[in-house]
């Protein structure tokens, strides 16, 4: 096994998916819950659908799991078409978000549960069962109740549960929502741990970002039952393809204007009344003269009491806020078209030696690669 | 404690003093007495007036003649045991009727749910009596039932079921219906709906998830609901009388009897004593099971 290449299967045009979306549309009546979506997700990825709630990302994973059936098109995995099998036919399992654990039996039981109702020997099933045990490190706990249980734990024997038949592919549905934020952030790279140990494909629904930023291999952010962008987290947050997944992942700027010149890998935006111009990266799908946004993380946005003449992206305007976050300060200035910018700066000095304060006119500024200039 | 809060707790306790304990002590007292041509027609009966001797007195006439005579008499042991088992199948069958009553409620449209329990409470405001004697109407032999199945053809001739056991487990099954659906209605709303789901997923058909996961889990609202029918079942007189027949023997009818055709308080007395006690064993495994579900609920 070559282990230098870094994973990305979606890139190999020879890698065959484990599932794949051809055209697929699901309607409830007449609401289009999911519309046209065409999507591969390959073995052993960790995938991520991100959106805000009502946005589809449940119903296109319910309908992996067989509880939703396709309206339109086509779902296969690995090569079968799924339609009309029902969920205890797939080799799919499922972690519910309200991890729906069988409250009349115990922790060993509720792993035993999948596996008694398949073909598996009487005989290995203990040994599975003290397997995936192990797995979550719940050895202890095999003769609790659920209710006896803590949070963090029932969303263990869940997990242990559903990997317990060993399915090729694994769906989580907001499976760390139910968790305080510190826990949650354990439990990500415990999922992580777990996911590379049993090379099971996960795919994960969440509306937290950081979340997905964390876990995933790669991301599809969802609007209105599309798929906006898929792709690695660092793409997604430093090449978004539209000012939605730009806005929707992170804190951004965004400056509105005209696109004034879109070649190879920079592009050119005009913008406010004195038409000033500013660069960065070029989106997908720019064309010249168009109306165009472009969008800068706050991070990357610089903060000067004096005009940087040495930088091309130079931007002016006066500080109206300044949110102090203790180890990082967001000053918010009112730039000549009237948006507001945000610039995140690290606080490497005392508060009190501060040289820039509320109405001061300063200089914003950053490099040609920080931002990108997108279609609007 | 205060004296509020003491007062408070008291008030519950005189309730069933007053009310429960002291009539038992009466009834039992009657049954320790022998049968007499007299008014109150039983003996001995105590003279506060006679002072310490007339108690002592009192007290020396009592005995158990009354209890071994329900023993010696296999009427009783058989009124007993045919009151067991027809409240134990009248149980059974209001369960067959009641779970899949409670499952359809707990299924349907959450904006109809309040208006289906109102149905299934709503005979309840009208007069036990009335509604028992309206079944007569239904079931007799010139009843609507008949009249309706002759007109079909389905029958050539009229259904007896007046005055037979069968019209007795009518009656209970459709009077008692409620104490059975409201029970097992409150566990199954409960049921979380991913429960189901996560059972399909792990490999149950649709008939399987229903079986490892609802029924099992509705177990406490169908134990709830079994005793809350045939602890009032064990004891009825109502029905048996009115619809069953003389071939239906049923402990609640004995009592009546005694107490009102023989007028013979003493014997009567003991059976209502004999009834409660075995009532009791129902009744405390039914506060353990509602205990018990309170612990798994916490």
């Amino acid at each position: 096994m070559n282990t230098d290449a870094p994973f990305a299967p979606w890139q190999d045009e020879a890698a065959t998916p484990l599932i794949e979306f051809s055209n697929v549309t699901k309607r409830f009546g007449a609401f289009t819950a999911i519309d046209k979506v065409d999507l591969k997700i390959y073995p052993k990825e960790f995938f991520a659908l991100l959106g805000p709630s009502g946005c589809g990302k449940t119903t296109l994973m319910r309908m992996l799991g067989g509880f939703e059936t396709v309206t339109e098109g086509r779902i296969t995995i690995d090569g079968v078409d799924m339609n009309g099998i029902p969920p205890n036919k797939r080799a799919v399992n499922m972690m519910f978000q309200s991890y729906a654990l069988f409250p009349h039996l115990t922790v060993a039981d509720n792993l035993a549960f999948g596996l008694k109702r398949s073909k598996m020997p009487k005989s290995e099933i203990d040994g599975r069962v003290e397997e995936m045990l192990r797995l979550v490190q719940l050895q202890k706990f095999s003769h609790r109740k659920p209710h006896q249980l803590s949070g963090g734990q029932r969303q263990r024997v869940a997990l242990a549960r559903a990997l317990a038949k060993a399915p090729k592919l694994l769906l989580l549905d907001e499976p760390l929502g139910a968790l305080d934020k510190k826990l949650r952030q354990e439990t990500q790279f415990e999922l992580m741990d777990i996911q590379e140990k049993t090379g099971t494909t996960f795919v994960i629904v969440t509306h937290d970002q950081e979340e997905a930023m964390t876990v995933a291999s790669r991301i599809a952010v969802m609007d209105h039952g599309k798929l906006k962008q898929v792709d690695t987290p660092d793409r997604v947050y430093e090449a978004p393809n539209s000012v939605y997944v730009a806005d929707f992942i992170g804190d951004v700027n965004i400056i509105e204007g005209q696109v004034t010149k879109a070649q190879g890998e920079m592009a050119e935006l005009s913008w406010g009344e004195s038409k000033s111009s500013i660069r960065g990266m070029a989106g997908a799908n720019l064309s010249q003269s168009a109306s165009g946004a472009f969008a800068v993380r706050p991070e990357k946005v610089a903060i000067f009491t004096d005009a940087p003449m040495d930088r091309y992206n130079r931007v002016t305007g006066v500080v109206e806020d300044i949110a102090y976050l203790g180890n990082m300060s967001t000053y918010y200035v009112r730039i000549e078209n009237g948006a507001l910018i945000k610039s995140q700066v690290a606080n490497d000095r005392r508060i009190a030696n501060r040289s820039i304060t509320w109405g001061d006119t300063v200089w914003l500024s950053w490099t040609d690669t920080a931002g990108i200039v997108l279609a609007s | 404690m205060n004296l509020g809060r003491r007062l408070l707790i008291t008030v519950p306790y005189a309730w069933l003093v007053v009310l429960f304990l002291i009539p038992f002590l009466i009834v039992l007292k009657i049954a320790l007495s022998d049968y007499a041509i007299s008014i109150p027609p039983y003996t001995p009966t105590l003279d506060v007036a006679d002072g310490w001797g007339g108690f002592k007195e009192f007290w020396s006439k009592l005995d158990f003649e009354n209890f071994v005579f329900l023993v010696e008499d296999s009427l009783y042991i058989k009124a007993y045991l045919s009151s067991f088992k027809i409240a134990a199948i009248a149980t059974f069958l209001t369960l067959l009727v009641g779970f899949p009553f409670a499952y359809a409620i707990a299924n349907a449209p959450e904006e109809w749910r309040p208006s289906l329990l109102m149905l299934v409470i709503l005979p309840f405001w009208t007069s036990f009596l009335i509604r028992v004697y309206a079944l007569i109407g239904i079931i007799s032999n010139e009843g609507f039932l008949n009249q309706f199945l002759l007109w079909t053809g389905i029958i050539g001739e009229p259904l007896v079921i007046m005055n037979t056991n069968a019209a007795v487990y009518i009656g209970i099954v459709y009077t008692y219906l409620p104490f059975m659906v409201l029970p097992i209605y409150a566990t199954l709303e409960k049921l979380d709906g991913s429960l189901l789901e996560a059972a399909q997923d792990l490999g149950c058909t649709r008939i399987g998830a229903f079986w490892s996961v609802t029924v099992h889990l509705a177990k406490p609202g169908v134990i709830a609901g079994c005793f809350l029918v045939f602890i009032p079942a064990l004891g009825e007189f109502v029905i048996p009388s009115l619809l069953g027949g003389s071939r239906t023997l049923m402990i609640g009818k004995v009592l009546w009897e005694e107490f009102f055709s023989n007028r013979d308080w003493p014997v009567a007395a003991a059976v209502a004593v004999i009834l409660l006690l075995v009532l009791i064993i129902p009744i405390v495994l039914f506060q353990r099971n509602d205990q018990k579900q309170r612990e798994a609920s916490k």
